[in-house]
Order: structure tokens, then sequence, then C-alpha cells
């Protein structure tokens, strides 16, 4: 030892590089593919000064199961359910996007009565969409409570889905020209109840555990801001582009089924950092419950579907006793129907954003090509120059305020 | 507009148009249909198009949405389209871009003006074969690592060419050749009378006059009898008989 300090003495760094300071290279370490904190099958090849990334590069698509090319081999109805198994967080708006794009091509009325339902269990969606993705931000930063509150609430959620198609998570429930069967007096009854009880009670408790927490705030408030013109330069929607400051909602701005009617506020963010977009959702879900009580309040009694027969298959009862409409149900299940050629960009605003169908029809009863537009291809796009001179342990709270899931992203 | 579709303010499709034109000679075409404006620009003078769109006051689309491409190999030249939807944040209106080109002619980028378009073309790259010259990082992005093949091309069958599983002898996964146990089927459910040009199976008939008495177009040589296949073969040599069980053909291959 004494031989090794004498030999140190009077030796500079500089002059030595085998003593002291040593120069290390950036190194690249894979995060994922499979990783519980990536919300699904993602691989994140970053490169590292340290632990401050200096470099992401995510590659997606290892849940890539081709769906646009199988939906350009099935009719419009069989290409539905397809939909719900793109974002299987929030299933019922992926429809939504579906339905609306052919209801433009095909320019077809839909009855009130089925606008109100559409958009009350689009908004219980966006609900049950938040509740996870609130749930498993909070628990990436490393708290477990609330995550198993919110997880009560979106439980409550896949319930009340199931009492209003029969499946708790793909509903195919949206048809083009309405939906697919009315729903129970008494579902509405206890979904309202639920608004008035048991979400606010549940979901205002969990939130106060986080939204004032020091460490909550100490791993979200300023990592990955995004400033206004960057988030419109990379495409963002939904709470990402209102998180930096842009009051910019499609339920607002480009009202569809009764949004027009409604009567509610967007969040915006001030900062643009991952405890905003955090903000903004937790205010969504109020926003939410406000638009599902006016749905109730004014939801007018009628049909639940359009009434046009070339479209809208008949009840049962009434197949069962009619020529007429036997013939129908007989076309409608087999040839389906057909949709004039023509194309267009249908919008929603889903849970995560804007989520798009582009749809070419060529007058025949399959499409001719639906290029779905999901949101997390720029968000998660953006992950490199919002992740860059971040922590490493940064990563999995900038990918839980993205909010993005991989049945959609990949397709 | 009776469906409930997002209304954007599609009074101003036709202000939009108008504006376009300030394009001249790189606007091919404009059409407003189904209350959505598109344009078909020129392929070579994208980028400063898509500047002109997004710069121009009057205009200002400030976002690219989204980049799809469309496969017609019909049209013979130029069987690609490339589709850019764009939105207008200020003037809540959206239009879409069409750009015709094939496999070989390159679409310039349009990520020096929209950064999000990097992974959008990479996508139609990978989904199409479309180049797009200018990107500097035109990888596959949804396939497999060492993918062959553009998949949403029409020319592209839709169970691929291969598979893959995990091989117990190789501890790994491994590609083969698809093996349908079916022949994958297609069906098209057209009516025969609403403008399918083939004749269905069993139909070939069909031509032939219904009702009776009705004077055939056929000349009388032209008729083929519907046993004629059949007559014309040869009696076989030996009668076919079952005198054993094993002559039954019980669990033998089906005679080619």
């Amino acid at each position: 030892m004494a031989d090794y300090l004498e030999k140190l003495e009077g030796q500079a760094d500089a002059g030595d590089p085998e003593v002291g300071d040593v120069t290390i290279e950036n190194y690249t370490i894979n995060f994922g593919p499979q990783h519980p904190a990536a919300h699904g099958v993602l691989r994140l090849v970053m490169e590292l000064d340290g632990e401050i990334v200096e470099r992401v590069d995510p590659h997606v698509g290892l849940l890539h199961r081709g769906t646009e090319k199988l939906i350009e081999y099935k009719t419009y109805t069989q290409a539905l359910p397809y939909f719900d198994r793109l974002d299987y967080c929030s299933p019922l708006c992926m429809e939504h996007s579906f339905v609306l794009a052919i209801e433009k091509l095909l320019d077809i009325e839909v009855p009130i009565r089925a606008q109100y339902l559409r958009v009350f269990f689009a908004e219980l969606t966006r609900i049950s969409n938040h509740m996870l993705n609130l749930g498993s931000h909070v628990m990436d930063v490393g708290a477990m409570t609330p995550n198993l509150w919110l997880f009560e609430i979106r439980e409550d959620c896949l319930n009340f889905f199931e009492r209003m198609s029969g499946a708790r998570m793909h509903h195919n429930y949206l048809r083009p020209g309405g939906v697919h069967q009315d729903v129970p007096l008494k579902l509405l009854t206890d979904i309202g109840e639920w608004l008035d009880t048991r979400l606010p009670r549940l979901f205002e408790d969990a939130i106060s555990l986080v939204a004032d927490n020091r460490i909550f705030k100490q791993r979200n408030v300023d990592i990955a801001v995004v400033s206004r013109d960057d988030a419109i330069k990379w495409g963002f929607s939904g709470p990402m582009i209102r998180g930096s400051g842009i009051p910019w909602d499609l339920r607002k701005s480009q009202p569809y089924d009764v949004y027009a009617k409604m009567d509610f506020d967007v969040p915006v963010g001030t900062r643009g950092d991952c405890y905003d977009r955090f903000m903004v959702r937790v205010e969504e879900v109020r926003q939410s419950a406000r638009i599902m009580r006016q749905c109730l309040n004014e939801m007018p009694e009628g049909p639940i579907a359009s009434l046009d027969r070339k479209v809208v298959p008949p009840k049962r009862g009434e197949m069962k006793r009619s020529m007429e409409a036997l013939i129908h149900h007989f076309k409608l299940y087999t040839e389906g129907f057909h949709v004039p050629a023509g194309d267009v960009y249908v919008a929603t605003e889903s849970p995560k954003g804007e989520f798009g169908v582009y749809l070419v029809a060529d007058g025949s009863n399959k499409p001719y090509r639906c290029k779905i537009r999901p949101t997390a291809f720029s968000h998660l796009q953006a992950m490199d120059f919002m992740m860059k001179g971040h922590m490493l342990a940064d990563t999995t709270a900038v990918l839980g305020a993205m909010d993005i899931v991989f049945g959609e992203c990949d397709r | 507009m009776r469906a409930p579709a997002p209304a954007y303010a599609a009074d101003l499709n036709g202000a939009t148009i108008d504006a376009a034109q300030a394009l001249g000679a790189k606007l091919l075409s404009a059409t407003d249909l189904v209350g959505e404006v598109a344009l078909h620009v020129d392929r070579v003078s994208l980028v400063e198009t898509m500047t002109a769109l997004r710069d121009t006051p009057g205009l200002e689309y400030q976002q690219l949405m989204e980049i799809a491409g469309v496969d017609y190999p019909d049209r013979g030249a130029d069987r690609f389209e490339v589709v850019y939807c764009l939105l207008s944040l200020t003037r809540n209106h959206r239009i879409r871009v069409h750009v015709q080109t094939d496999e070989e002619k390159p679409v310039p980028s349009v990520t020096g003006l929209w950064p999000v378009a990097g992974w959008l073309e990479r996508e139609v790259y990978d989904m199409y074969g479309v180049l797009f010259s200018g990107n500097a990082d035109l990888r596959r992005i949804l396939t497999d690592y060492g993918f062959r093949g553009h998949p949403q091309r029409k020319d592209f069958p839709l169970t691929g060419f291969v598979e893959l599983r995990y091989s117990e002898e190789a501890k790994r996964v491994v590609y083969e050749p698809v093996q349908l146990a079916q022949d994958f089927r297609t069906f098209d459910f057209m009516s025969p009378w609403e403008g399918a040009e083939y004749i269905l199976p069993g139909d070939e008939k069909a031509a032939l006059p219904e009702a009776k008495g009705a004077p055939t177009p056929l000349k009388a040589d032209e008729i083929v009898k519907a046993d004629a296949t059949q007559s014309a073969k040869a009696a076989p040599t030996t009668p076919k008989t079952t005198d054993s069980p094993a002559q039954t053909g019980d669990g033998k291959a089906e005679p080619k």
C-alpha cells in the first residue's frame, strides 16, 4: 500500500491516463422489448453517457398484426371488431372513427339517441382509459396505492361495458348508422349513481395522494418539456398537445355526434412537462363525467340505429316474421352493404389524441384501403428529443405521460 | 351532410381551393368531394408546395397528421399514391395532398418541414416500397427485422410468404414457407346480376335462354351435350368390383 501511495504522489491524471479519471465512451442499452414499464412490446435502443440519455431509438412493430391488410379482405361490418383490438384500452373510441368514416361516405343519418349513446360510452371509455394510464404512470414512478384504487374504477367501467355490449373489452358495439343495441334503463341509472358517488370518491382520493406529492412532482415536473412549436411540428394531439398549452380538442373544434351540444372545458398545461400531461388527463376525467351527466339528462327515447335497411340489419324478432326483413338480414350478413366510391379522412378525439381513419372505398362491399392513424406514432417518435439530457430513470415517466398502447401503435 | 362526422370548417373548402390556385403548375387538380378538399400535386416540387401550404396566409396548414400510401396497380404507370393529411389549427380545416409515384421515382421527403414525417415516411416505405429522397433514416419500421417484400401492395398475398415458429431442435425461432392447412378462401359476395364480370362456377349455361319455347341463339353444333365429356372416355378394361376388404381402398391415399 505504501508503495502504491508513493507511486501516486506527484502524478497528474493528464500525464498518465491509467490512474485516476478514465475516459468512458457512451454505451448502448436495450430497454425492452419485454419491460413492465414499456406498457407493451417496445424496444428502446438507448445511448447513455453514464446515466444521461444521449439518444433514443424506439423500435416498434413487435405487435404488428397487419390489421390494415386484413381489413381490405373483410366487409365493412366484419372489419369493425379489428378496431377494438387496436387500442385495447379504449376500444369504443377506435370504433368511433371507423363508423363515422363509413357514415360520411354513405351520407347516412344517425338517430339522436344513438349519437347520445355513442358519446356517453365514448366518455366512459375515456375514463377507463385514463384510469389505466394515470395509474400505471403513478406506479412507474414509484407509487403503488393509487394504481390499485384507480383500477377499482376501471373495473367498474368494464362491468358497465359488459352490461352494455356483453363484452368487457372488445365491445363491437358501434355500427355504421347507430349502435348495436339499446341499453337497459337500469344500466343508465346505475352509471348515473356511480358518477355521483363512487367515481368522485375513489378518484379524488387516489389523485389526492399524488397530485401534490413531493416525490411525484420531483419525478415529473420539468421532465421532457415540449414547447408549443415542437408540439405542432411533431404532430402531437390530445393530452400531449394540450399539455404543451395549446387548447386543441377535436370534440370542441370539430364536434361529431352530439358533442356540439355538450358543455365542457378543455384543460391545458402551462409548462409542457410530464406533470402537466398527467394533470390534463386528471381534469379530463372530471370533464368526461360532466359530459356523461349531460347525456343522461338529455338523452331522448327513440331508435338506436338508422332505419335504412340497406345498411342496418333488422332486429331478430322482425327478421323472424317479415320476409323483407329476412332478405335484408341475409344480404347484410353475407354480402354486406356497398359503400360509394370516394375517400375520406375522419379523425376523432380518442383518449390518447387524434385517432384518424383514412378510408378509400371503391364502391364494393370491402374497403379498398383503410389507413389507421395511430396517436402513438407521432408521440413515440418525439421520444428522442424529449429524452435528450434526461436521466435513464425518467424514461418511465416520459413513457407513462405519453400514454402509448402498442396494439394501436403497431396495428 | 347528414352524417354526424367531425364538423370542421367545411365552408372554407371553396376558399381553400381558390387560394391553392396560387400554386400554379405545381397543382395538377383540386377536388372537393364528400366535403373534403383533395389537392393532386406534382411530385418533384412537393417540398415547395408543402412549404406554401404551411406558410401562406389563408392556407396555414401547420400540422402534418398522417401520410398514407395507397396502391392502385390497375393504373399502370405511377401505381402508388402518397396521401398527406394536413390540419390547420388556426383555420380549423383539413386538407389532403395526393402525390403519385412508382417503385423507382422517389418522393421528396418533408422531414425538413415536419420532423414527424420521419416515421410516417418510413411506414409508407415499409408497406409499399415507395422511396423518399432526403429522409435520413429510411429503415423498415413495422415489419420484422430482415423482412422481405412490401406487404400492403395489392399483389402481396394476405398470408405472406413465410411463417415462423419456435423450433425445439434448433432452440430458436425458425422461418419456413407458409403452408396453409386449407386453401385461402376469399368470397366477394357480388351479385352476378349487379356488376360481377365473371361466370360463377356451375353457371356456365346461364347465357342460354330460359323461357320455354324461346329460340336458342346457339347453333346446333355449338351446344355441348351434358354427358359429352363422359361418353368420350374409353370403357375401363377391368371391371370395377370390390371382392375383399383390401379392395375397398380403405386407409389408402386417394388415387390421383
